[in-house]
């Protein structure tokens, strides 16, 4: 019974501290107390936490290094970029609706990537699984780099070689090559990324805290161990992958749709080590850290930018800071202990009174 | 025990497996009759734990045959070998360390909750009865194996006997018909060893199942044994129950010499 409290616990802190972000920085951001330079990252925040919370299913509960993340979020967002062009073609115009189904397009597209890599990648383990994942990553982009797509009343046109698509006239570019993405009608906003952000937690809490989410955790601690107990290893690290290539979908998905433009390179390596530090620094496994180290490393360069040249140096100076924190034992147990004592003085405040 | 008429609930033929040149087990040949608890014993690289190995389908024997309740093992691989009924502990512990003690229960009886990845993302009522049936389960486990006080704990914390009797509550947890115990009574104290025996028969009687268990403490073997079989070199040394094997010359000679 205990146990089953941590866990509501666990995932109701989650939940109420993104309903409560949600709710401050709306309120913030129409009394125009953010200012522009911050409203404007609202979404990108709530796209990193999207995918950063779907690695972490990866990395933190199947215990496998994806180093791919950034490509899984490359296909939802050119997903997206595409699928939105054809509705609009088609006069589907609706802000909200395009919106729903980009995203549901580009969870399936990179859901399905993710399967289907899963089949000779899952094979391997640690390392190679690293590598492999990296690869995947790179052939993404710099194969969207080459890639010519646009849309006419004939459907779609595709290329690798420009100027060789063949439109009709009435016809609109939607992937230009290197340039990338143009000419988005965007349709993301805070509301949307918000409630991506809660669809995202609930979906992973709830897969964590079930039979296959057991399952994949036992397979991470002790492999040999959990296939005699019965549980087909490759399946349960197969489900973690999908799970979280999907959410990189997701949330390439609502960011392609918050930029007019933009370009696969976006999607680069950096990207995805820049999402496995918001992992590794929340707390492998854990949620809601990662969801406020997410937060904080986007915002954290913004705020920074009056140290100009030496923005990037104090950043990392930072990070090494919070990785000394958040790993030293002693401190961590000093915080354990300062929050057990603050509950305690909550329920016994008599005690400490007559004390 | 073992009456002719009785149908062994495993049957061993002619088993053997070779590691490059090396034959590590030969000709073994077994029999476990139900609700029996059966000693595996032989000294120090006898192959004991190699005999585990082929009977969990960990490792796939190079010759002869394994039938469990008649049906040949010989396509199974370790996690089909759980579902047709085998579980077995570890000779050094395989715990799920980062998860709760209740928690490493539950992921044993895996194959038992059968509710989808939708029912759990949904929430369903399905998934609901079937955790609330698992979590009720779990806990009679945990009270049959004296760790209820433990539950929420995580299993890593867990001091060294405790951990061994977590290992033997999650392999009960797969429902088997044979449980393979691989040392059970290793590194424990005279006290706890006490206990432990008290604990393998109980599970007997309770859960009907035949234990089959590699052991070094002869006490125990002889002491909680129907039926005990000797090892050495990878071959059948003797066979039969503990004043049998007690008596045997051969099996003196093994363990102590000429």
């Amino acid at each position: 019974m205990k146990r089953k409290l941590n866990v509501n616990r666990n995932s109701a802190v989650s939940y109420s501290i993104v309903i409560a972000l949600y709710i401050a920085l709306s309120i913030m951001s129409a009394s125009g107390l953010l200012g522009r330079k911050y409203s404007s990252l609202l979404v990108p925040v709530c796209c990193y936490i999207v995918a950063a919370i779907g690695l972490n299913m990866n990395v933190g509960i199947s215990g496998e290094l994806n180093l791919g993340q950034a490509g899984f979020m490359s296909l939802g967002a050119f997903t997206a970029v595409i699928v939105a062009g054809a509705l609009n073609f088609h006069g589907i115009t609706a802000p909200a609706l395009v919106l729903l189904i980009c995203i549901i397009c580009g969870t399936l597209v990179a859901g399905f990537l993710g399967w289907l890599m899963s089949i000779p990648v899952l094979k391997l383990e640690g390392d190679y699984l690293a590598i492999v994942t990296l690869a995947f990553g790179q052939i993404i982009v710099n194969i969207i780099n080459n890639v010519y797509l646009g849309i006419d009343e004939n459907g779609l046109h595709f290329s690798f070689v420009n100027n060789t698509l063949q439109m009709q006239p009435d016809g609109s570019v939607l992937i230009s090559g290197p340039m990338g993405a143009t000419g988005v009608k965007t349709a993301s906003n805070f509301t949307a990324g918000f409630l991506l952000v809660l669809i995202s937690l609930i979906v992973v809490y709830h897969i964590m805290y079930s039979r296959n989410g057991r399952a994949i955790m036992a397979c991470r601690d002790n492999r040999i161990a959990a296939s005699t107990v019965g549980i087909n290893a490759v399946a349960e690290k197969t489900l973690a992958f999908v799970v979280s290539a999907a959410l990189g979908g997701a949330a390439g998905a609502l960011y392609g749709m918050n930029y007019s433009s933009f370009a696969a390179t976006k999607f680069d390596f950096n990207l995805s080590i820049l999402i496995l530090v918001y992992v590794v620094l929340g707390g492998l496994g854990n949620m809601t850290g990662t969801i406020i180290a997410t937060t904080l490393l986007v915002v954290l360069p913004e705020m920074l930018r009056f140290l100009s040249i030496y923005r990037m140096l104090i950043y990392a100076v930072v990070l090494i800071v919070i990785m000394i924190v958040t790993n030293n034992q002693a401190i961590r147990m000093k915080l354990k202990a300062l929050r057990k004592g603050k509950a305690g003085n909550g329920s016994g405040k008599g005690a400490s009174v007559n004390g | 025990m073992a009456e002719e008429n009785r149908q062994p609930i495993l049957e061993v033929q002619d088993l053997g497996i070779d590691f490059g040149g090396l034959t590590a087990v030969n000709n073994l040949n077994m029999k476990i009759y139900p609700e029996q608890i059966d000693g595996l014993i032989g000294p120090n690289g006898a192959g004991k734990t190699t005999v585990f190995n082929m009977l969990t389908k960990v490792y796939q024997p190079t010759r002869g045959k394994i039938f469990l309740e008649g049906k040949d093992m010989e396509k199974l691989n370790p996690v089909e070998a759980s579902h047709a009924g085998i579980a077995r502990t570890f000779q050094n512990i395989r715990l799920f360390y980062n998860m709760s003690v209740i928690d490493n229960v539950k992921t044993g009886m895996h194959n038992h909750i059968r509710y989808s990845n939708f029912d759990a993302i949904f929430r369903t009522g399905r998934f609901r009865r079937e955790e609330k049936e698992a979590q009720k389960e779990a806990e009679e486990l945990l009270e049959i194996f004296h760790l209820s006080q433990y539950a929420s704990l995580t299993a890593g914390n867990l001091p060294y006997g405790q951990q061994r009797r977590l290992e033997i509550a999650r392999a009960m947890a797969t429902r088997p018909k044979l449980l393979l115990l691989d040392e059970p009574a290793a590194g424990m104290n005279p006290q706890e060893t006490e206990e432990l025996m008290a604990m393998i028969r109980e599970v007997r009687d309770h859960f009907k199942i035949a234990i089959l268990l590699i052991e070094h403490d002869m006490q125990l073997v002889m002491r909680i044994c129907e039926h005990i079989t000797v090892l050495n070199y990878g071959m059948l040394l003797a066979e039969g129950t503990p004043q049998e094997i007690q008596n045997n010359p051969e099996v003196i000679k093994a363990y102590i010499g000429d």
